[in-house]
């Protein structure tokens, strides 16, 4: 193979690390499901629930979108308008990638000389 | 609520997925390009993305590793990143309860946010099938060794710059499915800047991933109690 990687080999720290990837990433989704899913549902915890998942995609998005700049925040309004109007994903990402390039590829063009 | 297992359920999921396929190109490739850097062979490559299934963990835990002794670093990054995964049990308890015994595993040991989104607006239609789980679960496995191959394999050709706009791509699929889970500003607008507050004031404390945990923890609570001063 070009630049030198290897296709079938396997060794044992890399064995061991993925192992351990495992194991951590199936006990922690086990552990959803085997213990705090078995917590009484109070109201609270019914309606922490139902905001859980917005919440978590508006955490994980806050920093890549505050990093990313302008052309990322156009691009992530674009997604959030075609998804909203058209319902259609593919369309929506096209979208967002597209902004975000044309964006991209202007403030490259103006910050040169 | 009764929940159901059927063929219908698990095609319908499969074809929703599908197309979801698309954002997880760049981020595949950029797991198979880390794989093959860190002199991985295309064998572990494969056999991380498919057992481990959390992209976000893998690409962490592939910038930090340590190839003399990968193992405590690997699995303090994943437990970090993949905190987010506990919390996707609760929220989808009822269908895996619902899910035959002998398929019931599956489904949890491949939990990731994508099914939690796409199941719970499965849920707010009232449709409640539990067989969806692993029909998206299927078709993402799919795309996601077939990116982290495709990566691995054009890692001595191909060489994207870290800001390149396809890897846009990767966010661009959470802002999409943020979308149909938009209830209305008096019910998600605080919850989400809540949230939102919170990850960017984590990110800036803490590396790795805590702020993803943090965030949605805060901003759920939020909702939670907004939720009960103002009855619906």
């Amino acid at each position: 193979m070009p630049g030198g990687v290897t296709l079938w080999g396997l060794d044992w720290p890399t064995l061991a690390a993925i192992g351990a990837m495992v194991a951590v990433t199936w006990g922690l989704r086990a552990f959803g499901y085997l213990v705090l899913a078995r917590l009484p549902p109070t109201p609270f915890m019914r309606a922490f629930l139902a905001h859980l998942p917005g919440c978590l995609f508006a955490a994980f998005l806050a920093p890549v979108l505050a990093a990313g700049g302008w052309p990322t925040l156009a691009g992530a309004v674009a997604v959030g308008v075609v998804m909203a109007s058209w319902r259609s994903l593919p369309g929506a990402m096209a979208a967002g990638v597209g902004v975000v390039w044309l964006l991209q590829a202007a403030l490259a063009r103006a910050a040169m000389p | 609520m009764s929940v159901t297992y059927t063929r219908d359920g698990f095609v319908r999921g499969f074809r929703a997925a599908f197309p979801l396929g698309f954002g997880m190109i760049p981020f595949g490739l950029v797991a198979g390009l880390l794989a093959a850097r860190q002199n991985l062979s295309l064998l572990e490559a494969l056999l991380m993305s498919g057992l481990v299934y959390g992209g976000a963990s893998q690409v962490v835990a592939l910038e930090t590793w340590r190839a003399d002794a990968p193992v405590l670093g690997a699995a303090t990054a994943t437990f970090i990143v993949n905190l987010r995964f506990a919390l996707i049990g609760p929220v989808l308890a009822s269908w895996l309860n619902g899910t035959p015994r002998r398929w019931r595993w599956f489904s949890i040991i491949t939990l990731v946010d994508h099914v939690m989104a796409l199941s719970v607006t499965q849920m707010r239609q009232g449709r409640n099938d539990a067989a969806y789980i692993p029909g998206v679960t299927l078709a993402l496995l799919f795309w996601w060794q077939v990116s982290t191959a495709a990566g691995f394999v054009l890692a001595g050709i191909l060489a994207l710059p870290r800001g390149h706009p396809l890897f846009f791509a990767a966010p661009a699929v959470f802002v999409a499915l943020l979308v149909p889970l938009w209830r209305g500003p008096r019910q998600d607008a605080v919850p989400w800047l809540g949230a939102a507050s919170v990850a960017l004031l984590t990110a800036q404390l803490l590396p790795g991933a805590w702020h993803i945990a943090a965030g949605g923890i805060a901003g759920a609570a939020l909702g939670a109690l907004s939720d009960r001063t103002q009855p619906a």
